[in-house]
């Protein structure tokens, strides 16, 4: 546990006050960074938070508790603050650009009692049964998670399911009727799941970036407005915006704090039939980063009628947003085409304008509430963290094995068992009765 | 597994009582006092009966009626792949089941023979006369243990405490603890059709003043349905037609101590339903007690009637039969897989359409039965009640199905009830050691929603839990228990001794890579020399091949070469397994205090709070088997118990 962590620590919204915790040996120097000389130990000072740049970001209360002295443990350290959301995102936003990390939930509990005074000798069961997810747990995470990696981890979940049902009904059921080869048709879903698997450790790389943050890309026909759009929820010029198609070549990504999540948010060159060799490699560059992103913003210049909007449809997948932008200006074609496109996509569609104020921050809003969705409560996105990637790689292991003494069920069926328990943080756990209440659907058992 | 058996048996620090005090069927005043009292004599009762005399206790055994001792009330068979496993560990704790099941066993089978040894499950057709015969006989001669025929009334409860039972005649009976396997009988209520019969098992009356009692107790109760197929006359049935299913042709017995099976062999036969049959019962649903609405306790889902399967499975034209004689003497047939409880008429239109049944007469026909049972949970994982401490609970009362589980069940209450009532702690099994173990914890802690059958897959610790091994698993801890006698003991001490001998010198024969190489066998050339049973574990390389290389092998016994076969057959899967025991083991290890206050523990969720209170977990690994009790709250509760620890301390 050598990174540094922080969080908020009291509810988010408004409030009077907010405190945000931080964690790890860093800790001592990020809040010497924001305010100043370290103050003495478990003692409140009144300082000044300032940002990398010098910038004032709140008036504070700041407290120091060096470890071992602290809640876990490590050196720790409070920054109690005004609770406005903007404030605690400023503050949140430059402590992440310092390189710590937004603690995942229950991440202080964890780190105390890995630390823990309490009992040394037990600290290692501890540990062990804090990484043992629960079934009810694991199952809420991907129940809240929405969007393309919750799809892909509940049909893991299926699959594993059919695999094990099929394992245990030939070991169980043997002399009840059931057909000779019933372990052998575990081998289609054993096979697909380690696609799978192989296809999302290929992946890894974005996992990671996950972990940097929520990836939001803007996508659109050129000069559709995702500059615009782009700035206006930066609240700063970070691209150029002209009014002349094909501006932007090349990704241009910032970070941002929604909800209190680390995000990305990439602009990019809009998607059209290219000619010149930069542009093509603009596109390029633009369809993977969109492909990889958690939410594409699928912005439509609502008063043009060229039709170019639909080259985007190929990147976007359900749940996704289509902003039907320039709302101000009478609307073309394509606002109404795009709408019902979109729609049938599963797009959810918003009709914008970010010529005036007020759009930026309902949006900003809106993109925080699904970040929020698909984070909150999960201990977890499963390629996220190398740790998962490690048990995802295990899991292929013992599915690759599995597979190898398929003519043994109940060694594949050991094996599966092993992957399905690697597996249980991103599937929630897959036990007993889950499985048997499969065969009995599957199967006609009983003699 | 080493285990130092001598010294155990040397030890045998629980025997509080002596033994040899035989005593004919107890006929005198009720008033005597005993150390425990059974009630029933199903496969539960018996077990649980004669494992509280071996361990040396005073016991007497109570069944409304001595005749159906050891009677096999539904199918004619034992064992099968888990329940199979069960039998072997009553037998390796010195029980009654697998002796009696291979007197009288007419069929014997190993089931998944063709797979690895650690899902093989001994299963045997057995004769029910012959079978009753070989339980009145192990229970007469128990010594120690008296039977009367009396059917019990109600509990004595003195002080918070079961302290002995009311006879029908009002006669009370004074015991230090209580062991009761009522089995269906408790409001029990027959269906047939539109029938309904107050009764337990066919033929006997149901216990409904103990019924009374046990709900007046507060104790959770549950309810709970199963059914049984109707019973053909042999002599009717055109065998000539049908497909035969002979037994093994070497029968492999149950028992750690039986010799050959030496008793005479039938065969079973296939049918199926057809189209016609499911026409027949599809017209007749209404008539099901179940499909009419009339009954409402769930069901196994593992053995459903021939309604459920025909409506459940509507794209199936057959459903397997088989026909499974009930005895040598005895021309009954079982039709297994025909469970069913739509009207008599019925039941004779549907059998009449299956092949070799056309003019088949029927003995008695199927029914469904609800019955109570009491939540297990209500119990501590060694079947006492914990809220009436001295009664303890086993068999199908506590929501499981079938004689196995019922049989394991009261090998533990009836081992524990002796226990408590000498001063020793509870006997507990885990479910690392034995698939009682996970039977027991499975009850206690999850509870039931439908009869409880044991699965293989039941079992995470499953490569270790074998049939095969139930003895090396088993009998030292029987032995240290105190159920285990003298006879058993010393032939297990003959075996493991062998055994261990064995596996040490298989440990010391070696070979490198290149004196491998010489010897033909294709290995790794990594330079790692081999045990003889790393060797083993390569598929092309036999016990022929090495008893070349190593003449000694070739004198070693059958049964220590198939063991060390199997020992080689899962070496790299067990020694992962290992691991995951450990860490079992050490939240296994870590005790909640009896008293725990859950309400008082702050951040627990209402979810947690409610279950943790409901089930009472009594070690930190039970906690976490509870469903909706997060890696949170455990962290929480040990934190709380560390804190106690300390204060404590």
């Amino acid at each position: 546990m050598s990174d540094t962590v922080f969080a908020l620590a009291t509810a988010p919204g408004r409030a009077a006050v907010a405190v945000v915790r931080l964690s790890g040996p860093a800790a001592g120097q990020a809040l010497s960074n924001l305010a100043g000389p370290l103050p003495p130990p478990r003692r409140a000072a009144l300082r000044l938070l300032r940002d990398k740049d010098g910038e004032i970001i709140d008036r504070a209360l700041a407290l120091w508790f060096p470890g071992p002295s602290s809640y876990t443990g490590e050196d720790c350290a409070e920054l109690h603050i005004h609770g406005g959301p903007a404030v605690v995102d400023r503050l949140m936003e430059s402590l992440s650009r310092a390189g710590l990390r937004v603690a995942a939930p229950g991440e202080f509990t964890r780190r105390a009692f890995e630390n823990s005074k309490l009992d040394l000798d037990q600290a290692e069961a501890v540990a062990d049964l804090i990484e043992a997810e629960s079934a009810a747990q694991a199952r809420q995470a991907v129940g809240q998670l929405q969007g393309a990696l919750g799809r892909r981890y509940e049909a893991w979940r299926d699959e594993l399911l059919l695999i094990l049902a099929h394992l245990e009904a030939a070991v169980d059921f043997a002399d009840e009727g059931l057909p000779a080869d019933v372990a052998s048709l575990a081998g289609n879903p054993l096979r697909a799941l380690l696609a799978e698997l192989d296809l999302a450790l290929a992946d890894q790389d974005r996992g990671q970036r996950i972990r940097e943050g929520y990836r939001i890309a803007v996508i659109g026909a050129p000069n559709a407005g995702k500059s615009t759009l782009f700035n206006s929820l930066l609240g700063r010029d970070a691209a150029i915006v002209t009014p002349i198609p094909g501006a932007t070549r090349d990704v241009i990504e910032a970070p941002l704090v929604l909800a209190g999540y680390q995000a990305v948010i990439a602009d990019m060159a809009g998607i059209r039939p290219a000619a010149e060799p930069v542009e093509i490699e603009g596109v390029r560059r633009a369809h993977i980063w969109a492909e990889g992103a958690d939410l594409r913003l699928w912005v439509v210049d609502g008063s043009s009628a060229s039709g170019e909007w639909k080259l985007a449809r190929e990147l976007v997948a359900p749940g996704d947003l289509c902003l039907i932008n320039k709302s101000d200006l009478p609307a073309g074609e394509d606002a109404r085409a795009a709408g019902r496109g979109a729609e049938e996509l599963g797009l959810e569609v918003r009709h914008v304008s970010f010529a005036g104020g007020g759009a930026a921050a309902a949006l900003a809003d809106e993109l925080g509430r699904r970040v929020a969705a698909d984070l909150a409560g999960s201990d977890f996105p499963a390629v996220t963290r190398v740790r998962h990637a490690a048990l995802l790689s295990q899991a292929r292991r013992d599915l690759a094995r599995a597979l190898e003494v398929l003519s043994q069920p109940e060694l594949a069926a050991e094996d599966v068992r092993r992957a399905a328990g690697a597996l249980s943080r991103v599937t929630g756990r897959i036990g007993t009765e889950d499985v048997l209440d499969l065969v009995f659907a599957s199967f006609c058992i009983g003699k | 597994m080493m285990f130092h058996v001598k010294q155990l048996l040397e030890r045998r620090p629980d025997m509080r009582y002596s033994r040899g005090h035989a005593l004919e069927r107890w006929k005198g005043p009720a008033a005597v006092s005993w150390d425990v009292i059974v009630i029933g004599g199903g496969h539960a009762g018996c077990e649980a009966a004669s494992a509280s005399a071996r361990f040396g206790a005073r016991t007497l055994l109570l069944t409304h009626r001595i005749e159906t001792i050891g009677e096999m009330s539904c199918n004619p068979a034992i064992g099968g792949v888990g329940k199979g496993h069960l039998v072997r560990e009553i037998d390796a704790l010195d029980g009654l089941m697998g002796t009696a099941a291979d007197r009288a066993g007419i069929q014997f089978r190993m089931l998944n023979r063709s797979k690895g040894p650690a899902v093989r499950g001994p299963r045997a057709q057995v004769d029910r006369r012959l079978y009753k015969i070989a339980m009145h006989a192990a229970i007469e001669a128990e010594a120690g243990l008296s039977v009367r025929e009396e059917a019990v009334e109600d509990l004595l409860v003195e002080g918070g405490r079961v302290v002995g039972v009311v006879g029908a005649g009002s006669d009370i009976y004074r015991a230090a603890a209580v062991v009761l396997t009522a089995g269906t009988f408790l409001k029990g209520v027959i269906h047939r059709g539109e029938e309904r019969i107050a009764a337990g098992r066919h033929g006997d009356a149901p216990a409904v003043g103990l019924s009374d009692r046990l709900y007046g107790l507060g104790l959770p109760m549950g309810r709970l349905k199963t059914g049984t197929p109707p019973r053909l006359d042999g002599r009717t049935i055109d065998w000539a037609a049908l497909e035969k299913q002979a037994g093994d042709p070497i029968p492999t017995p149950f028992s750690f101590l039986s010799g050959p099976i030496a008793g005479p062999q039938v065969d079973c036969a296939i049918t199926g339903t057809t189209a016609k049959t499911h026409d027949v019962i599809r017209a007749r649903l209404e008539e099901s007690a179940v499909y009419g609405g009339r009954l409402a306790g769930r069901g196994p889902r593992y053995c459903p009637s021939i309604e459920d399967k025909v409506v459940r499975f509507p794209d199936r034209d057959s459903h397997q039969i088989f026909l499974e004689p009930e005895g040598l003497d005895d021309p009954t047939v079982y039709p297994n897989g025909v469970s069913t409880s739509i009207s008599p008429e019925g039941q004779d239109l549907f059998l009449a359409t299956i092949p070799g049944l056309a003019q088949v007469k029927i003995v008695r026909h199927g029914y469904a039965i609800e019955y109570d049972y009491v939540d297990p949970r209500a119990l501590s994982a060694s079947l006492e009640v914990k809220c009436l401490p001295g009664l303890f609970l086993a068999g199908q009362i506590n929501g499981t199905t079938g004689y196995e589980e019922a049989a394991a069940q009261g090998l533990v209450a009836g081992l524990n009830a002796a226990r408590e009532a000498g001063g020793n702690a509870p006997a507990v099994f885990g479910r690392d050691e034995a698939y009682i173990g996970v039977l027991i914890d499975d009850l206690v802690t999850q509870g039931v929603t439908e009869p409880y059958r044991m699965f293989t897959s039941r079992a995470e610790f499953r490569l270790r839990l074998r049939a095969d091994n139930a003895d090396q698993r088993l009998t030292a801890r029987g032995v240290e228990l105190g159920c285990v006698g003298s006879v058993r003991a010393a032939a297990f001490i003959a075996k493991a001794d062998t055994l261990e001998r064995l596996r040490a010198r298989a440990g010391n024969l070696t070979l490198t890579p290149s004196e491998a190489a010489v010897a033909g066998f294709r290995v790794k050339a990594d330079g790692k020399r081999r045990t003889l049973l790393q060797l083993l574990a390569f598929p092309e390389i036999t016990f022929e091949r090495l008893a070349h290389l190593w003449p000694e092998v070739g004198a070693w016994s059958e049964a220590a070469r198939e063991q060390l076969e199997i020992d080689a057959a899962y070496l790299g899967y067990l020694e992962r397994q290992e691991a995951d025991v450990a860490l079992f083991r050490r939240e296994e290890d870590l005790a909640l205090p009896r008293g725990l206050d859950y309400g008082a523990l702050c951040g627990l969720s209402n979810e947690a709070r409610e279950k943790l209170q409901a089930v009472r977990p009594a070690t930190l690994g039970q906690a976490s088997r509870i469903e909706g009790v997060t890696p949170g709250a455990l962290s929480l509760l040990l934190g709380h118990v560390r804190r106690l620890d300390r204060r404590a301390a």
